[in-house]
């Protein structure tokens, strides 16, 4: 891959959003307590399945860095089913998941095109597979946020390294530790939250 | 009707924060650091920024809240309609512009902000930390107008309220409820 200078002079050495959240620290905090809530909290669905969603938005909007990294956390909370993963992007309607997310996935793909898309239809499908309010709003509120995520980390022209082991590692280590405590990795004590 | 059961009678975003405090808290943290906290470019630069973004992407609440909060900050509505109409004719700074044009590539995917915007707006005076904010603004609000309509909120087309709206955030920000 050719290297592309990112827009603005972001740290050397940080890949993808963390290069840009280490830039302004005080963005950094709201954003990584978005994405711990939405897909580390305590919840109905799986963070493997919330990390699905997250990992598919990421694909539609053509995001390499976000596709990647969340398809490798995803991976590591679904027992390392990396085929699962790409199942997901490519073709989900025929992927080893349940009918439950794949009508939530179908909420999300549509919030990614806009949020007007959305019909009382889709929701009722959503609903008739047992999906719960909390359910559908967080599955609208993931597809928003990485329709955020992807545009911040591809509109500051990121450097998107294209090493799957990487990304591999990378996700066991978010994975198992959650977004809020690796970024005491990369900002100072004060933004990495509580 | 919304798509889930938000509490009654908040308009808007309001309706989703108050349905889910956990995510309502760092979302309004970020907008108001984003929007309200001091920085080089005036809250009511940064508010036009948010209010054309909301306007591209069509979603009547974000830009009528967000177009009467720039209004507020700014002391009249002119600039607020002619960025929504077309930018390079409006009232305001030709950083501005350029950082305009930025958002707009940002809203319609990341990909499309080239080398050559980011040059243009620096020629104009811009800095890294303003092209990094116009970044995040106008992705932020892809996300929150997203948001309020991928969940069918309830918007109501009350003009005196969204001025009220408007003059409430402009004077204390995104922390707390404005009702």
């Amino acid at each position: 891959m050719t290297h592309i200078m990112p827009h603005i002079a972001l740290p050397d050495g940080m890949p993808g959003i963390r290069g840009a959240m280490a830039f302004r620290p005080e963005t950094a905090k709201p954003l990584n307590e978005l994405v711990e809530v939405l897909l580390c909290g305590p919840h109905s669905l799986t963070p493997g399945e919330r990390e699905l969603i997250a990992t598919y938005v990421s694909s539609l909007n053509d995001c390499h860095y976000c596709r990647s990294i969340h398809g490798a956390i995803a991976a590591a909370h679904l027992n390392g089913d990396e085929d699962l993963v790409k199942r997901v992007k490519a073709d989900f309607q025929h992927a080893a998941i349940s009918d439950k997310l794949k009508a939530l996935l179908i909420v999300a793909a549509k919030v990614q095109k806009g949020g007007k898309n959305v019909t009382a239809e889709d929701i009722a499908h959503a609903r008739g597979k047992g999906a719960t309010d909390l359910e559908i709003h967080d599955t609208v509120l993931i597809a928003a946020a990485f329709c955020m995520y992807n545009r911040y980390v591809d509109g500051l022209g990121t450097t998107q390294p294209h090493d799957e082991a990487l990304y591999r590692e990378r996700g066991k280590k978010v994975a198992r530790e959650g977004y809020i405590s690796v970024s005491k990795t990369y900002l100072p004590a004060e933004a990495a939250a509580h | 009707m919304a798509h889930v059961a938000l509490p009654e009678g908040l308009p808007g975003i309001s309706g989703g924060f108050a349905f889910r405090p956990e995510t309502a808290k760092p979302m309004r943290e970020l907008a108001h650091i984003l929007l309200h906290e001091p920085g080089s470019l005036t809250p009511g630069e940064r508010e036009l920024i948010a209010t054309y973004v909301s306007s591209q992407n069509d979603c009547y609440f974000c830009q009528t809240s967000h177009g009467a909060a720039a209004a507020a900050h700014l002391g009249g509505d002119e600039s607020v309609k002619q960025v929504k109409t077309d930018f390079q004719t409006a009232p305001v700074t030709p950083k501005l512009k350029a950082l305009l044009a930025i958002a707009g590539k940002v809203q319609r995917g990341g990909k499309n902000v080239t080398a050559e915007d980011v040059a243009h707006a620096r020629s104009l005076g811009a800095t890294d930390l303003e092209i990094h904010d116009t970044v995040l603004i106008a992705a932020a609000f892809s996300m929150y107008n997203r948001y309020v309509d991928g969940l069918g909120t309830w918007q109501p087309e009350d003009q005196t309220m969204y001025a009220t709206m408007g003059k409430h955030l402009a004077e204390h920000g995104y922390l707390k409820p404005s009702h």
